[in-house]
């Protein structure tokens, strides 16, 4: 009842997941797309220009700039549309066709390391493409390996495969912790908290009262996720959906729990939602493995990140719902998630008791 | 003038009082700082490799063993069965699988042609990119090697060799570090803003004591400026413990004018105040305007470039970054501490930050009635 008297609450709490579900799918992008580069061409010849203009026909970069000398460099990277400069040697062509090399130098921005690191390899490839082209033509055969590449999983590199699990993992934790702890210290504070206590409810049936709203909502919550990625973009759950409803369920009740232990916790909802948000917000978003690999983090975050429930939520995720796999790939995490759940519902009953002794 | 220097120190002693919060305001952002800086990486090492080996000739062993002289890649499994290889991709045992078919190396060497093939596990589009840029890099100079190595003895073709050198610039060995501070940095400082100001007004709200303040002469703007002085000067001292734990822990460099961006900073936390009153004048309880204000963060976040280059958005997108705070402070943060960019290079972006302060101010002195 609390909950449905209020509308705005109500339209948040399904506002959210849709909306992140489709500004992330839509718009967050990890590849590069028409990033800026500029060329500083010494020879300006025939082989410079056509290089340039190959650069220029692929989709990743647009010619933003020609320059003229050195120090333009600096200013252009500081105006910062430009992520990489092109410096071809003078007579590049001349060199190249006589004396069989010629240099040409790439500059990066390296303020953003993965931008950087693509401009430079997707550069070096075209270039190295052309290099190819060039010499079937003069020499008339050329020997090569050719790879070919299969992105399993996610063949067109989208986004959305890493995003809506993710999405759904954070958002779920998030609002179970932040809910729960925030309607049961707001009780606290208001003094309504001890009306229910001297009630002869009992405690457990006060906190069960207090949650199971919430379990349905998330529960209903996971339902629009998973019917949006459907539907908006062509992500179908590939593995049982039965055992996904399952594992999100136990997923809420950890979020639940979570907030439960938060609420024992901390006096003032205040608090409370510093905890839950500030405290919650960003190691969930950057250790559970989200966005940044686990693997790839120094040492410590690989004892750090387990400790983190979303990151073997988000496992789970994936490999139901990308992978399609079956349980016996996921039992690990299961059981990871099932004794979390219980060290914070022990956690929570002690301090629960002490406080009313 | 006196009426907002007292409102102000009202505030003050309120917002110390509470020694919970006093802690949290500076002890969460620099807890989290420490922490999360050095996790958000994407130095991919150790890529995991799973090879299919069915040539066994000279050419592909030559080739795996380059790869494994990579720093990058790290030889896990080998395997002569596809469908073990798929199950060792399948349950995340490696991150990359090589198919070398038979016949490999005689149709590199008769041909001039030797197919193979790669499949990544692609889940995180962003990692399974940089690995394949760095085997393909590989493949490169192995293509270049043969080639060279195959023509030597007595041929008369002519090669033509382009030399590609690269060099990244302002952050030469590619430190992520450098890259995420910034970052982080403008997530707490606007959090913190957007948390404290707006909930410190509906806390006002629900427990009555705005009203008592409505009743007194004191003006909107008064109030308003009253509300927003505070939580700037702790935003800024936010940012520079920041910036402090940058340069003393992690050595970031600092290559612009420090006054430059606390004048950006500024501007930027007037115009998340303002939006935070402006929210708080719509939410009548802590827990709606918690919850607005999580909402909103998450597309802040998500949507300014903290992980994932801007510029590659859709443009849809990119014109809802114009209105988007965090992303001008994202960009110039970066821009100052990196690149040292000056006054003239962020102009557009002080330009932007202005408007959208102004536009933010205007709703919340628009929509606060001292009338409840």
């Amino acid at each position: 009842m609390h909950i449905f008297r209020d509308v705005r609450t109500l339209v948040i709490l399904f506002g959210i997941p849709a909306a992140q579900i489709i500004i992330f799918g839509y718009a967050v992008r990890t590849d590069i797309k028409n990033a800026g580069i500029a060329v500083l061409d010494r020879s300006k010849d025939e082989i410079s220009s056509a290089l340039v203009s190959r650069l220029e026909s692929s989709d990743f970069f647009i010619l933003s700039k020609n320059l003229e000398t050195e120090t333009q460099i600096d200013r252009s990277f500081k105006e910062g549309d430009i992520k990489a400069i092109l410096i071809f040697e003078d007579n590049f062509g001349k060199r190249l066709l006589g004396e069989g090399a010629a240099k040409v130098e790439i500059i990066a921005d390296g303020s953003e390391p993965n931008v950087a690191n693509l401009v430079t390899s997707y550069t070096r490839a075209i270039i190295n493409d052309y290099m190819i082209d060039l010499n079937k033509a003069e020499a008339g055969s050329y020997m090569a390996v050719e790879p070919e590449v299969k992105m399993y999983y996610n063949p067109n590199l989208e986004s959305q495969y890493m995003f809506v699990p993710g999405v759904m993992t954070i958002i779920l934790v998030l609002i179970c912790a932040l809910m729960t702890s925030v309607t049961i210290t707001r009780e606290k504070e208001f003094g309504t908290m001890e009306v229910l206590l001297v009630s002869p409810l009992k405690p457990i049936q006060i906190i069960l009262g207090k949650v199971t709203p919430y379990f349905i909502l998330s529960v209903v919550d996971v339902i629009v996720i998973l019917f949006l990625s459907w539907l908006v973009f062509d992500i179908p759950v590939k593995g049982s959906l039965l055992l996904l409803m399952l594992e999100s369920m136990l997923y809420i009740m950890l979020g639940l729990s979570l907030g439960i232990m938060i609420s024992t916790l901390s006096k003032t909802m205040q608090q409370a939602m510093f905890i839950s948000l500030l405290g919650l917000m960003l190691p969930t978003i950057i250790l559970s493995g989200f966005i940044f690999p686990v693997e790839y983090m120094p040492w410590v975050y690989r004892f750090l990140s387990p400790v983190i429930p979303p990151r073997w939520f988000i496992i789970i995720v994936k490999d139901i719902m990308i992978k399609g796999t079956s349980f016996a790939f996921v039992w690990k995490e299961t059981l990871i998630l099932i004794f979390m759940t219980l060290v914070f519902i022990t956690i929570s009953t002690l301090t629960f008791k002490k406080r009313l002794v | 003038m006196r009426t907002i220097f007292y409102l102000i120190r009202k505030e003050f002693i309120q917002i110390f009082r509470n020694t919970f919060l006093s802690r949290a305001i500076f002890g969460i952002p620099i807890v989290q700082m420490v922490i999360l800086v050095p996790a958000v990486t994407f130095e991919i090492r150790n890529i995991e490799l799973c090879v299919v080996d069915k040539d066994m000739s000279t050419e592909s062993r030559q080739l795996i063993s380059k790869l494994q002289g990579s720093e990058f890649f790290l030889l896990k499994y080998t395997t002569f069965s596809e469908t073990e290889a798929d199950d060792i991709l399948h349950s995340d045992k490696c991150d990359m699988v090589l198919h070398i078919p038979e016949n490999f190396g005689r149709n590199v060497i008769r041909e001039g042609k030797g197919k193979m093939m790669v499949t990544v596990n692609a889940i995180n589009a962003t990692s399974a990119q940089l690995a394949w840029a760095y085997m393909r890099g590989i493949l490169q100079d192995y293509n270049a090697e043969l080639t060279v190595h195959n023509l030597l003895p007595g041929t008369t073709a002519r090669m033509s060799f382009i030399e590609t050198t690269n060099r990244f610039w302002y952050n030469p060995s590619l430190n992520y570090k450098y890259y995420m501070l910034p970052g982080i940095l403008v997530i707490l400082v606007t959090a913190i803003g957007l948390l404290l100001a707006g909930l410190n007004v509906v806390r006002e709200k629900e427990m009555g004591t705005i009203e008592q303040l409505n009743v007194t002469p004191i003006r909107k703007y008064q109030f308003i400026t009253a509300k927003l002085i505070p939580f700037l000067i702790i935003g800024l001292i936010d940012l520079a413990f920041g910036l402090l734990i940058g340069k003393i822990l992690f050595n970031i460099p600092f290559n612009g004018s420090i006054a430059l961006l606390f004048l950006f900073a500024s501007l930027y936390l007037v115009a998340v105040l303002g939006l935070a009153l402006f929210l708080s004048t719509l939410s009548s309880t802590q827990q709606q305007y918690l919850f607005v204000v999580f909402f909103i963060l998450m597309i802040f976040i998500l949507m300014s470039g903290i992980f994932t280059p801007a510029e590659s958005m859709p443009l849809w997108a990119q014109k809802f970054n114009l209105i988007n705070p965090a992303a001008y402070f994202m960009r110039v943060i970066r821009m100052i501490m990196l690149k040292g960019s000056g006054f003239t290079n962020i102009l557009p972006d002080i330009r932007g930050i202005i408007l959208i302060g102004i536009g933010t101010i205007s709703l919340a002195i628009w929509r606060y009635r001292k009338t409840v």
